[in-house]
């Protein structure tokens, strides 16, 4: 456009820009794509809430906007089906894999990022080769195996798999991190008269927050979207989880069970994704940790 | 000192013994305990185990005169196997340790239960992990491999009815050579890799498209449209994949609204071609925010003066995309691009939540249209019983996926810091 070489006339030039049609126009393009693109995303969010205020039970009868709005499926959620049950189940389920996985892992990250022993680099290796075996590709394996030692179909069974299978994967995160935070801090606290264990508790802990709430974070809703191993674990009615209980609901052959489907769907997308909006700064910082730092 | 190292020979029998005539009475009593559990508990199991393995049992499913049900579960044995090799392949480190233990002087210092524990502490604040890994990671997948060479599918070669048989690699040739077979894993296999491709460039460029009009000079309120945006990656995946089989279904809204503008109702997820296309479309909708919050922070990692100097050049908007931003985005990201492949190749949660693999193929065995390698396996596992087919294609997906993990996993951070290789 311009071939002026100073950089103050170049904004010059940048802030007439702005009146011309040229730029009027490109702006109302920005702006459609937007707005169409924000219809796009939220169109099923506004569906399946508008579904879930309907008063029939199909999704034939239901509409977006439902002319009566009623909150009947909610109700019938707590009163008539299993719903409560799935929901403490996947609580529990949640809540102890996150602290399981949480430990296991940050243990291991932080041994193999202070210490230097023999033996460590071949099970660093080993630990990258396991991680690269997709875990739920075992499936019969871990079915046969929670057989053998009694652990089928219970909530413990699958907790201790969730755990295990995350390890390798978590390890290297979790390592790259604690491996940031400088060694010299450490020597300090040995210094003082600090054992391994209060050097890791003061003074890795606290630097580590963010990835540390990271991990946690995605142990804890890792179970909420997980189908395939509960369904192949858990077996009974009580032993059931929300996503088991969900799924069954819109895959069932009966078509009667959308708008409860929907109800169901919206109390348990509610607390999630309040947890994303709080927890944003960690989830983006833990997402990207795994790209090239320029 | 040298008086108690003549001892130490002792050890090569006695686990243990030298280090409790040194004084060491925690480490020789604990070394003596894994020697009595091992003669005690240890060998009968092993024996158990390793006959197991290798026969894979030896007595056919029958009722005994007192008509009590007689068989050798052959999964049982070979899981039995495994874990007995798992275990042995531990008991002899701990006793090479012993004996290379039993030669060393002892510590010079006095030294308090804290030092002790202190100094191991890296072995004791690892082993739940590396125990976890062995028996819960290791152990399948070894199992899981060694399937691929037996027999183990329903009808005929079910336990506890029937036995099981180490055949080998015929597996393998029959997957390859019997045309059922072949024609079922091309498909699938094309499928997989196109749709992995697929899936993971929308998503990345429908992603970089919104970072970088969000965040472009002329729009206003920049966090309501980054928040809009981003909504879709905290929906839980699950939920909304379920809501999208609902959208799409032939009495869903979106036929409805076809059908209001006068048009024939779709299959959009009973259509063999439609229902990819959808697949795809749906996915773009679950997976660009996620690259959306990504490039956010990368974009405004590059440096500025890169666009001032092109500005100087005189260089028009869309050669800056293609020659400043696209270019550094790229090379940012790769890691995760190529994770993100390896993520979408194995996707299995969206095809089994929107179309469980359907529409049917009749050209494939145990295959739908959309149905990707994992979906695959997932059905011949649980719905067929087919366990070795299940097993010879998890290997292949293994072969196939590793070295592009492994690759980009040497590109990370936490890998380049570590000279490993």
């Amino acid at each position: 456009m311009s071939t002026n070489t100073s950089t103050s006339e170049i904004k010059l030039v940048k802030k007439k820009k702005k009146l011309t049609p040229k730029t009027i126009a490109l702006r109302a393009l920005v702006y459609t794509f937007l707005i169409t693109n924000t219809i796009f995303i939220l169109f099923p969010v506004l569906w399946i809430i508008g579904s879930s205020l309907n008063p029939g039970n199909s999704l034939y009868s239901s509409t977006m906007f439902p002319k009566n709005p009623t909150f009947i499926h909610y109700k019938e959620l707590f009163t008539k089906t299993d719903y409560p049950i799935w929901y403490k189940n996947t609580l529990k389920i949640a809540f102890l894999n996150m602290i399981f996985s949480t430990i296991l892992t940050t243990f291991n990250a932080y041994v193999f990022s202070r210490f230097r022993f023999k033996g460590r680099k071949p099970l660093l290796v080993t630990i990258l080769v396991l991680q690269v075996f997709p875990s739920f590709l075992t499936l019969t394996a871990v079915y046969v195996l929670l057989m053998n030692l009694g652990l089928y179909n219970t909530h413990i069974g699958l907790v201790l798999f969730y755990a295990g299978a995350q390890i390798p994967g978590n390890t290297w995160l979790i390592k790259g991190y604690f491996d940031q935070i400088p060694k010299s801090l450490d020597e300090a606290a040995r210094v003082d008269g600090a054992t391994n264990f209060t050097t890791f508790t003061r003074i890795i802990m606290p630097l580590a927050v963010p990835i540390i709430v990271f991990l946690a974070l995605t142990s804890f809703i890792g179970p909420w979207m997980d189908f395939i191993f509960q369904s192949l674990i858990l077996s009974s009615a009580e032993k059931k989880t929300l996503a088991m209980g969900l799924m069954e609901m819109v895959t069932g052959q009966s078509n009667t069970k959308f708008t409860l489907f929907a109800a169901g769907a919206i109390l348990v997308a509610i607390p999630i994704t309040i947890l994303y909006a709080f927890l944003q700064k960690y989830i983006v910082e833990g997402l990207s940790s795994g790209a090239v730092k320029s | 000192m040298e008086d108690k190292k003549k001892y130490a020979w002792l050890s090569y029998i006695i686990m243990g013994s030298a280090q409790i005539m040194k004084g060491e009475y925690i480490k020789g009593i604990f070394l003596l305990l894994v020697e009595i559990l091992t003669i005690v508990f240890g060998i009968p199991y092993f024996a158990h185990g390793l006959w197991g393995i290798w026969t894979l049992g030896v007595t056919k499913f029958h009722f005994n005169e007192q008509g009590v049900a007689v068989f050798d579960h052959s999964i049982f044995l070979m899981l039995q196997g495994i874990i007995s090799i798992l275990l042995i392949l531990i008991i002899i480190g701990i006793y090479v340790y012993n004996v290379r233990d039993a030669y060393k002087a002892k510590e010079e210092k006095k030294t308090t239960l804290r030092d002790k524990i202190d100094r191991n502490f890296h072995w004791i604040f690892i082993t739940p992990g590396l125990l976890s890994l062995v028996f819960l990671i290791l152990l399948p997948i070894v199992f899981t491999i060694l399937i691929a060479f037996t027999d183990y599918s329903a009808p005929y070669h079910l336990p506890p009815r029937n036995l099981v048989r180490w055949v080998g690699l015929q597996n393998f040739k029959e997957i390859f050579g019997l045309k059922i077979w072949n024609k079922t894993l091309s498909g699938v296999f094309i499928w997989t890799v196109t749709w992995a491709v697929l899936a993971t460039v929308t998503s990345f460029f429908v992603g970089l498209m919104w970072a970088l009009i969000v965040n472009s000079s002329g729009v206003k309120i920049k966090k309501l449209w980054r928040t809009i945006f981003i909504i879709p990656y905290a929906v839980p995946g699950l939920i909304s994949m379920l809501i999208m089989r609902l959208i799409f279904s032939g009495q869903g809204p979106i036929n409805d609204f076809i059908e209001h503008i006068g048009l024939q109702r779709l299959g959009w997820l009973t259509d063999p071609h439609l229902a990819k296309f959808t697949l795809v479309l749906i996915n773009m909708w679950l997976g660009a925010p996620y690259f959306m919050a990504l490039m956010t922070s990368i974009l405004t990692n590059i440096p500025k003066d890169l666009y001032e100097s092109s500005d100087i050049d005189g260089a028009t908007a869309f050669q800056k995309l293609r020659h400043i931003t696209i270019p550094m985005v790229l090379y940012s990201t790769m890691p995760l691009l190529i994770s993100s492949f390896a993520y979408n190749f194995n996707n299995f949660m969206l095809i089994y939540a929107v179309t469980g693999g359907g529409p049917v193929n009749p050209n494939y065995r145990y295959a739908g249209h959309t149905d990707l390698l994992i979906s695959w396996i997932y059905k011949m596992t649980l719905n067929q019983q087919q366990y070795h087919m299940a097993s010879v294609v998890t290997i292949m997906i293994f072969l196939i996926i590793a070295p592009i993990v492994a690759f980009s996993f040497t590109r990370s951070k936490s890998f380049r810091e570590e000279d490993l290789i």
